[in-house]
């Protein structure tokens, strides 16, 4: 008897813990409430997004329940949604990771959107096989700022070229300030960052110890070296970054246009933009293209139907052009970005630049994380351990074969 | 009958919370675990493959030996330093007290504050270390503790150090009041000297807390996560990868879930080793 009762009492336990899971499901089939998660953290996204999702719903007739969680976090807590199937209706997904959650199966493909007029790269990055399961409302890149205070009372022009950059920097670097900064921080956002210069130059993904490449990193390891940039870059996160150029300690920063927010609220500080400088005056910038694409994760059909829906509107000509001005975007229609770069003349050097940029995933697909770890770990033991630019982009290219 | 029923809610409770999770690890190390596993729950077995692939990253020999050279730098220290407090703080002197209990501060902090104070006080350019060491002229230029390979190790071991003093030196104090006093003045009459007195008397009697903390000290050393991840993340290049950072940045960064598996099964491994080698010294002390 006494045996029973604990047999029960488990069993009992079990029923709980299983009913826990249940309730989940239950919740899922309540069309009347989208979920919505994003890795926004910092002002103005976060509290922009939540404003348009709420404006999207309403027009669709949903409750939109807004999820944030951090960046590192981000990709596996939808793994986990994924396998408890309680995949949030609406993801906002960095582009670089698409591939790989769209290869898992939990993702709708996105056939009733048109992706007619944005740019061919952002509907690139939102394939897989084919089929479209992301898009972008807007997006962004990287180009130069640079302090006109420092520039002017140095007498110089903002750098075009690689050799102008370095001097420069040079020129600039004086006492705690240096003449450059940008982040070789060793997670995706450091191999952001020297990309850029890594495709200017000439190389490719798919051969990471290429001289084309190796010249690229000797750029880097010679600002470096040369002491125009922090021996800190290797720890810095590119908000790290942009806080050493607010700051006054750096002349010039490699960023994107979501700081704009930021650094426009700045008091006394007058910088401009150009695009990233080239190695020689005939290069073609390529830039990689960033931003995070919308995701519908599968459900039922009333509920997917409302999903895009909401979808729909919030890639809209007037919701995504909101979008891109509050948060510091490139509308990802080339009409909306040019009239925007018409209009606001801080985003000319990113929408520019947007026009020949590069999906990440382009070549290599689910493969490419694998890519960027190798290639950051690379641009870190030259930076930071004293391995030449061959030696530590050819271990690169033989840890990813 | 009435004792199983007692005794069942343990049971279920370990049951449930350490070894469903731990056999659902040990299983994960042998199958092919990716993104695409999470949402279709097909996870095909591959044997030892994971380990193989694990084994064989250009990573992993450097992430031992930084584990191996974390772990004994932070007990060695750890111990030697809380050792050497807790013979200091076991005269009575002014404000002793008061000082003892200061030197717990380390262990109260949370690790994410306390290390990203660290963070602070070690950064390269504006840090306070390498001000305070400019301003004295003992170096020419800014250290890169943390954006060095050379010395990021170095840098959380130390970190690690600080936060592990205070452990050290509770159980030790703790365990140097249990040795009665007549036994130092019987040394002391035998013409003992206070080396003498610390190697003859000491150390012999404070064996049984030695084995406790130097065990529970490389446990906790072992799985030390929060220190590194707030300090380095592991880099630059990972020159201050262990392995317990690394299983996090395979499974949680690479997504590689299988081969995170097989390195946090390696570690749990080690620990469980240790654990029983500690088992057996404590059945063998009296």
């Amino acid at each position: 008897m006494k045996r029973l009762t604990a047999a029960a009492a488990a069993f009992a336990a079990l029923a709980v813990l299983s009913a826990c899971g249940d309730g989940a499901g239950t919740a899922k089939d309540d069309t009347g409430t989208l979920t919505e998660i994003d890795y926004y953290e910092a002002a103005p996204q976060n509290t922009q997004l939540p404003k348009l999702l709420d404006a999207c719903g309403t027009e669709v007739g949903v409750k939109i329940e807004h999820q944030q969680v951090p960046r590192a976090q981000f990709m596996p807590k939808l793994l986990q949604q994924a396998s408890a199937r309680t995949l949030p209706d609406l993801a906002l997904v960095d582009n670089p990771d698409l591939p790989q959650l769209a290869a898992s199966g939990g993702l709708v493909p996105l056939k009733e959107l048109s992706t007619e007029g944005l740019y061919p790269s952002i509907v690139t990055a939102g394939q897989y096989k084919g089929d479209t399961y992301g898009i972008a409302a807007g997006v962004n890149g990287l180009a130069l700022y640079y302090n006109q205070d420092l520039f002017s009372a140095a007498g110089l022009q903002p750098p075009k070229t690689w050799d102008e950059l370095t001097a420069a920097a040079k020129a600039l670097t004086k006492g705690t300030r240096y003449g450059i900064a940008f982040s070789a921080v060793g997670t995706e956002e450091g191999s952001f960052q020297f990309e850029p210069f890594f495709w200017t130059a000439g190389a490719n993904l798919k051969q990471l110890d290429s001289p084309e490449a190796i010249k690229a990193l000797t750029l880097w390891k010679d600002l470096v070296d040369g002491k125009a940039a922090s021996r800190s870059v290797v720890t810095w996160t590119q908000a790290d970054v942009n806080d050493q150029f607010m700051a006054g300690n750096a002349a010039m920063m490699v960023n994107g246009p979501w700081q704009l927010p930021t650094l426009n609220a700045k008091q006394g500080l007058k910088f401009g933009i150009v695009p990233i400088p080239i190695p020689a005056p005939t290069a073609k910038p390529v830039t990689p293209l960033g931003g995070e694409m919308w995701t519908v994760g599968r459900s039922n059909p009333e509920r997917e139907r409302k999903a895009l829906a909401v979808l729909k509107c919030l890639l809209g000509k007037d919701k995504s052009l909101e979008w891109s001005t509050a948060a510091g975007y490139i509308p990802s229609n080339q009409a909306a970005a040019a009239a925007l770069a018409q209009s606001n003349p801080q985003l000319a050097a990113f929408v520019e630049e947007v026009a020949t940029a590069q999906a990440r995933t382009a070549d290599l697909g689910t493969d490419y994380p694998k890519t960027s770890e190798a290639l950051f770990n690379a641009i870190q033991s030259c930076l930071a351990g004293g391995k030449s630019p061959q030696e530590a982009l050819k271990a690169a290219q033989a840890s990813v074969k | 009958m009435r004792k199983l029923a007692f005794v069942a809610p343990a049971w279920l409770y370990v049951a449930v919370f350490y070894l469903y999770p731990l056999a659902t690890n040990v299983r994960m190390g042998f199958q092919d675990f990716t993104v695409t596993s999470f949402y279709t729950g097909v996870a095909p077995f591959v044997g030892l493959r994971n380990y193989r692939e694990v084994f064989r990253d250009p990573a992993f020999a450097g992430t031992v030996t930084n584990t191996v050279l974390f772990t004994a730098g932070s007990l060695l220290l750890q111990f030697g330093i809380g050792l050497a407090l807790a013979v200091f703080f076991k005269r009575n002197f002014p404000l002793g007290g008061a000082l003892r209990s200061l030197l717990l501060v380390p262990w109260l902090l949370p690790l994410v504050v306390s290390g990203t104070a660290w963070r602070w006080i070690l950064e390269t350019d504006s840090g306070v270390l390498n001000r305070t060491l400019l301003n004295l002229h003992l170096v020419s230029e800014p250290v890169p503790w943390l954006a060095s390979t050379d010395l990021s190790l170095t840098a959380v071991t130390l970190v690690n150090v600080w936060v592990g003093i205070p452990f050290n030196m509770v159980i030790l104090y703790g365990g140097l009041q249990a040795i009665p006093a007549e036994l130092y003045e019987a040394a002391q009459l035998d013409g003992a000297g206070a080396w003498q007195r610390f190697r003859r008397v000491t150390l012999p009697l404070l064996r049984p807390v030695t084995t406790v903390v130097l065990t529970l000290g490389l446990i906790y050393t072992l799985k030390v996560f929060d220190v590194i991840m707030v300090l380095t993340q592991g880099g630059p290049a990972d020159s201050s990868q262990t392995l317990t950072t690394f299983s996090y940045d395979l499974s949680f960064q690479q997504l590689a879930f299988g081969h995170g598996a097989a390195v946090g099964n390696l570690l749990v491994l080690v620990a469980v080793v240790f654990a029983i080698g500690y088992l057996r010294a404590e059945r063998r002390t009296p």
